[in-house]
């Protein structure tokens, strides 16, 4: 008599983004090495994790990956939606569900959402920056698309290590900020060096007619940060912790102005 | 004699002293507000139990040396706006104190 239950393989891989471990699961071996190529660098050989996910790869009921992010929390639960996957995240108990195709966007914007929230509750934030390390000490290079994060990545000395041209990873340390690598790249299309360093500066990004570094009011400080942290739920809770994250951060790290020209010199100013 | 009015700082905001701005944001859509200095003294003094023409007298006039009448007005057109931002509370009567946002309870 043939079984009345079928066991299905499953296949997980550990990703380890800012020193927190995500361990996805999945039922297909080919969506496990899309994985593993996509976060290469980052996927753990230990077992532990922080948090979980469970793929189900269905098609979604609209595929786009342009539409709106809505990210909102409802009876104890994250619930995230875009056109190109459904998600949902329990903080209690640390596990999820997405609901994807086997692509290695919709993935990437779920993690890249819940480290949102996560750093959220420890004073930390994902930033629109570049970040590169150079004598033991990070240094973030913040703004808008178009500011010149690729180019101050592209010109990095061989003595920098570069965390990311795309995404700074934040998280707070004691009385300071640690930057880590990520793999969420930008016109690069260079996954960061999965290693961390204290920060040291945060240069918001100008590009100008000559090099320069110049102070930054405090004001002007917070207003930039906040402009270029990565926030998207829909909670006046959360809003108000990355607000006073970001106070607080510039309370501590100092900011400056970077306005540069666009060749190799500008790295002798950043020590 | 027309009424008295009471302020109170939205607990949906939140709020910061940067350098010599005060910078405001709104939990609803994120939005931020860099207020003037008439408007972060009626913020800081927005407690909800003090009326509104007392602060102007005994914060607005003192510091800005303005005429109380005229600040008073000024004041009612500013707290008409800030809380058209969803900044400010606005009633007739005493406004109690509600539980602050980064005090609510969630894992």
């Amino acid at each position: 008599m043939p079984g009345l239950a079928t066991q299905v393989e499953r296949y997980s891989a550990v990703i380890g983004i800012g020193g927190i471990p995500v361990r996805v699961n999945t039922t297909d071996p080919d969506f496990l090495d899309l994985l593993h190529n996509r976060y290469a660098g980052f996927v753990s050989a230990e077992d532990r994790a922080e948090f979980e996910f469970d793929v189900d790869l269905a098609p979604p009921a609209v595929d786009d990956p342009n539409a709106d992010v809505s990210v909102r929390y409802r009876t104890g639960r994250w619930f995230m939606e875009r056109g190109d996957f459904r998600a949902e995240w329990d903080p209690a108990t640390h596990t999820g569900t997405i609901h994807q195709t086997a692509n290695p966007y919709s993935i990437d914007a779920v993690l890249r959402i819940t480290h949102t929230l996560v750093l959220a509750q420890q004073g930390g934030f994902l930033l629109h920056s570049a970040s590169a390390i150079r004598n033991g000490k990070a240094f973030l290079f913040a703004g808008v698309s178009g500011a010149g994060k690729t180019t101050i990545s592209r010109l990095a000395p061989a003595d920098a290590t570069l965390l990311t041209d795309e995404i700074s990873y934040i998280r707070k340390r004691h009385e300071g900020y640690v930057a880590y690598g990520t793999p969420f790249t930008g016109e690069l299309v260079k996954l960061g060096e999965n290693t961390s360093a204290p920060v040291a500066a945060l240069y918001l990004l100008a590009q100008g007619p000559e090099n320069r570094i110049e102070p930054v009011s405090a004001a002007d400080a917070g207003r930039e940060l906040l402009a270029n942290t990565l926030f998207f739920a829909e909670d006046p809770e959360l809003v108000h912790r990355v607000f006073q994250a970001a106070c607080d951060f510039v309370h501590r790290v100092p900011v400056y102005r970077l306005t540069f020209v666009p060749d190799a010199r500008v790295w002798e100013m950043i020590q | 004699m027309s009424k008295k009015l009471y302020v109170a700082r939205s607990p949906r905001i939140a709020a910061r002293m940067l350098g010599e701005e005060m910078l405001v944001m709104s939990g609803q859509g994120s939005t931020l507000f860099t207020l003037n200095p008439t408007a972060t003294v009626l913020w800081q003094a927005a407690d909800g139990a003090t009326p509104l023409d007392e602060i102007v007298e005994r914060r607005i006039c003192s510091e800005f040396e303005v005429n109380p009448e005229e600040a008073l007005r000024d004041a009612e057109a500013l707290a008409a706006d800030l809380a058209k931002h969803g900044i400010l509370l606005i009633s007739e009567e005493p406004i109690a104190s509600k539980l602050p946002v980064q005090e609510q309870n969630r894992p």
